[in-house]
């Protein structure tokens, strides 16, 4: 058997090889997100008063449905090309599988995130670079990641999948949704950590319960 | 053959009878609870078909796990058919807890951590039966479908906790292990009663559904049998 | 039913294998595939039904078979893609159910879809495959099938941009990369022009331990004729006729094949 973080890093590479010719997820990852944001500020109209309340909000909905976005995208380029199969062919572990795929969806996921900021930043009138925020967007985007790539696996091969895939994956990570914003939000107001530290515990704890599950369930989703 | 029918039956018996029971006792004998009312008597419907719907998921996570592990479609069809029946009692769930939420909190509905995580189980398990529609057929939708009956149960116990952790507005328990609070010997009497009388109408629907879909199987195989010969 | 003479070839090829240090093809197992009682259903449909199969090394066996007979799920099967729903499989020696990932070390597969990646470039995506399979001398190995499928030249390019016939002698080359002792392959001779062809049989004999082992599924009943050394039918899920290519004339196997699968041809 191949080892494991050969093949994990074999399967990260491929991706962000296929990636950067076509740059497909990343720029439908990141359209997707800015239409939803500059949508919402139409939506909602904020006052000055009310954009710190709901930024937050605002924010990780756009992050949600562009991360479910970005993870349809991964699984689709395997199965089109038949290419699901070519993984399966080869001698290495489901896991190792996994957990190339995921490193490769949590990479463009924050990459497109990165970008996003910024510009989250201008048209919200915040500062985003407080390292609570940071750190809750990339725990969140891990789980979003673990539990995503499992799901997405199984979504590619159902009838209209791009129903399932937000179907299956929006119940689950609402936990970590709910997280994120609070803690995003009170990272934005300068709160205290102590005020955000039950927000860490709950996200770390879905995470690595995502993580580990995944990882085992991935070998039963693979299989035809 | 016989013992199963005569199980059916007799589940189907007991069963409507305690509902006859219970309906008597619900309406006329409990007294009304000094706080609420006479709407707090919906409780006795509520929390009963509350705690089936987490007895059910519970079936589908063991029809999950079993599945995976032994790979036979007896463990497939009772994860399934306790998924549809979780689906049933979680709705009604809802529709109690909305029709109790006007007359005593004054709104239909609120995003409290009761309310909202519940409806996420709802969702999951719906998710559940979406996926089984547009699964392929067999092993496959089998396998897939179990994997989120294992994930997706994760949830129910943050339904159970969530008076506990988060602050809500949602009574707090008033018996089990959550409990905070004490019940009037009747009305305990009650809810326990009308929790067995629940359990069994799940135990019911359950046995018949299972049977139901073995049956549906058997008649998709021969289906298949036959339709290259016409 | 399958050829005895060429099974010497297993053992010495087992043994100069162990030599590179992989996991290696039993050198005992005296069948390279050996299957029993397969049965392969999805939801109510039954798909294979009990299919017994016996391969010996060397051999090159053509499953004839008109379309939805199973031909493609029977090589999934051996391929480990797919598992089955009840039987025994062994590959090269190695128990499905116990050691699938020596199986996938030992089998080459060639079918419709190329199993290339569309975006990378040919030599990326040869790269790719022999990093998942753990090969040493990568470089050395690319060349070689490159060289032999005549696609040396097109390693640069992008996959997309490759024409219909490149992209199948690629898959090829990907599927020899390794160089597994068992070959399957799934109606390859569609889409590939006379000089491909030629290649393709070029490289089902002829491995770096000498006689591969081949199991080719085709519906195209002249084709699978011209090459081969064993014939079989898969009709109603199991293999209904299985005979050394030697003793079988063709006019009489077509008439056997329409006996079978209830077509003229």
């Amino acid at each position: 058997m191949t080892g494991f973080w050969p093949t994990v890093a074999a399967v990260v590479w491929k991706d962000i090889q296929a990636e950067l010719r076509t740059k497909d997820i990343v720029i439908s990852v990141l359209a997707f997100a800015l239409l939803s944001l500059i949508i919402f500020n139409f939506a909602l109209r904020p006052s000055p008063q009310l954009t710190p309340v709901v930024a937050p909000g605002v924010l990780w909905v756009a992050f949600t449905f562009a991360g479910v976005l970005g993870l349809t995208r991964t699984f689709v380029l395997e199965k089109e090309q038949g290419n699901l199969i070519g993984l399966l062919l080869t001698p290495t572990s489901r896991e190792a599988l996994y957990v190339g795929k995921m490193l490769g969806s949590l990479f463009f996921m924050l990459v497109a995130e990165a970008v996003l900021l910024p510009v989250f930043a201008v048209l919200f009138n915040i500062s985003p670079f407080q390292p609570g925020l940071l750190l809750i967007i990339l725990m969140a985007t891990l789980g979003f990641a673990a539990i995503g790539t499992l799901f997405s696996a199984m979504a590619v091969n159902t009838r209209s999948r791009e129903i399932v895939l937000p179907m299956l994956f929006l119940p689950i990570v609402v936990p970590i949704i709910i997280g994120a914003v609070v803690a995003s939000g009170t990272a934005l107001d300068g709160g205290p950590w102590s005020d955000m530290v039950r927000w860490f515990q709950l996200i770390a704890v879905f995470d690595v319960l995502a993580l580990v599950f995944s990882a085992f369930a991935f070998e039963h989703v693979l299989q035809e | 053959m016989a013992t199963s029918m005569i199980i059916k039956k007799g589940l189907f018996v007991i069963t409507g009878a305690m509902m006859l029971v219970i309906l008597y006792l619900i309406f006329i004998w409990v007294p009304t609870e000094k706080n609420l009312g006479v709407s707090q008597r919906i409780f006795y419907f509520h929390v009963p078909i509350a705690w089936v719907g987490f007895l059910a998921f519970s079936f589908v996570l063991v029809g999950s796990v079993g599945y995976l592990w032994k790979r036979t479609s007896g463990w497939d069809r009772l994860a399934y058919s306790a998924a549809e029946l979780g689906v049933l009692f979680t709705t009604l769930m809802l529709i109690t807890g909305i029709l109790w939420a006007k007359p005593v909190w004054g709104v239909w509905w609120t995003w409290d951590p009761r309310l909202t995580t519940s409806l996420i189980l709802w969702l999951i398990y719906v998710a559940y039966l979406m996926l089984r529609a547009y699964s392929p057929k067999g092993d496959q939708g089998a396998r897939y479908a179990a994997v989120l009956g294992i994930a997706g149960f994760i949830d129910v116990p943050l339904v159970y906790m969530s008076i506990v952790w988060w602050r809500t507005v949602h009574p707090q328990a008033l018996i089990g292990p959550a409990a905070t609070g004490e019940l009037d010997p009747s009305m305990r009497l009650l809810l326990m009663i009308s929790t067995l009388t629940f359990t069994l109408l799940f135990a019911y629907l359950l046995v018949d559904r299972v049977s139901l879909r073995r049956n549906e199987e058997e008649v998709e195989v021969l289906r298949g049998l036959i339709e290259p010969l016409r | 039913m399958a050829t005895d003479g060429e099974d010497t070839g297993g053992r010495q090829r087992g043994r100069s294998c162990q030599a590179e240090g992989m996991v290696e093809a039993d050198a005992n197992a005296p069948l390279a595939i050996e299957v029993k009682g397969l049965t392969k259903t999805y939801g109510p449909q039954v798909v294979l039904r009990d299919l017994d199969l016996d391969l010996a090394w060397g051999g090159f066996l053509i499953v004839f078979g008109p379309n939805g007979s199973g031909k493609t799920t029977l090589i999934k099967v051996l391929a480990t893609i797919s598992r089955p729903t009840r039987g025994e499989v062994r590959v090269a020696g190695f128990d499905m159910k116990s050691n699938p990932g020596a199986i996938r070390r030992n089998i080459g597969l060639v079918t419709h879809q190329p199993l290339l990646y569309d975006d990378l470039t040919a030599l990326e995506n040869l790269k790719f495959h022999g990093r998942m399979f753990g090969l040493t001398n990568l470089e050395e190995r690319i060349e070689k099938a490159a060289d032999l499928m005549g696609v040396s030249s097109y390693l640069g390019r992008k996959v997309s941009i490759l024409s219909h016939g490149m992209q199948k002698r690629l898959s090829l080359a990907r599927a020899v990369l390794h160089d597994p002792p068992i070959l399957l392959l799934d109606e390859p001779e569609t889409g590939l022009d006379q000089e491909a062809l030629e290649m393709l049989g070029q490289m089902m004999v002829s491995g770096d331990r000498g006689r591969r082992t081949v199991l080719m599924a085709t519906h195209s009943l002249e084709k699978g004729l011209a090459l081969g050394n064993q014939v079989a039918i898969l009709a109603g899920g199991k293999i209904a006729y299985h005979e050394d290519r030697a003793l079988v004339d063709e006019a009489m196997f077509k008439d056997t094949y329409g006996h079978f699968t209830g077509i003229a041809s």
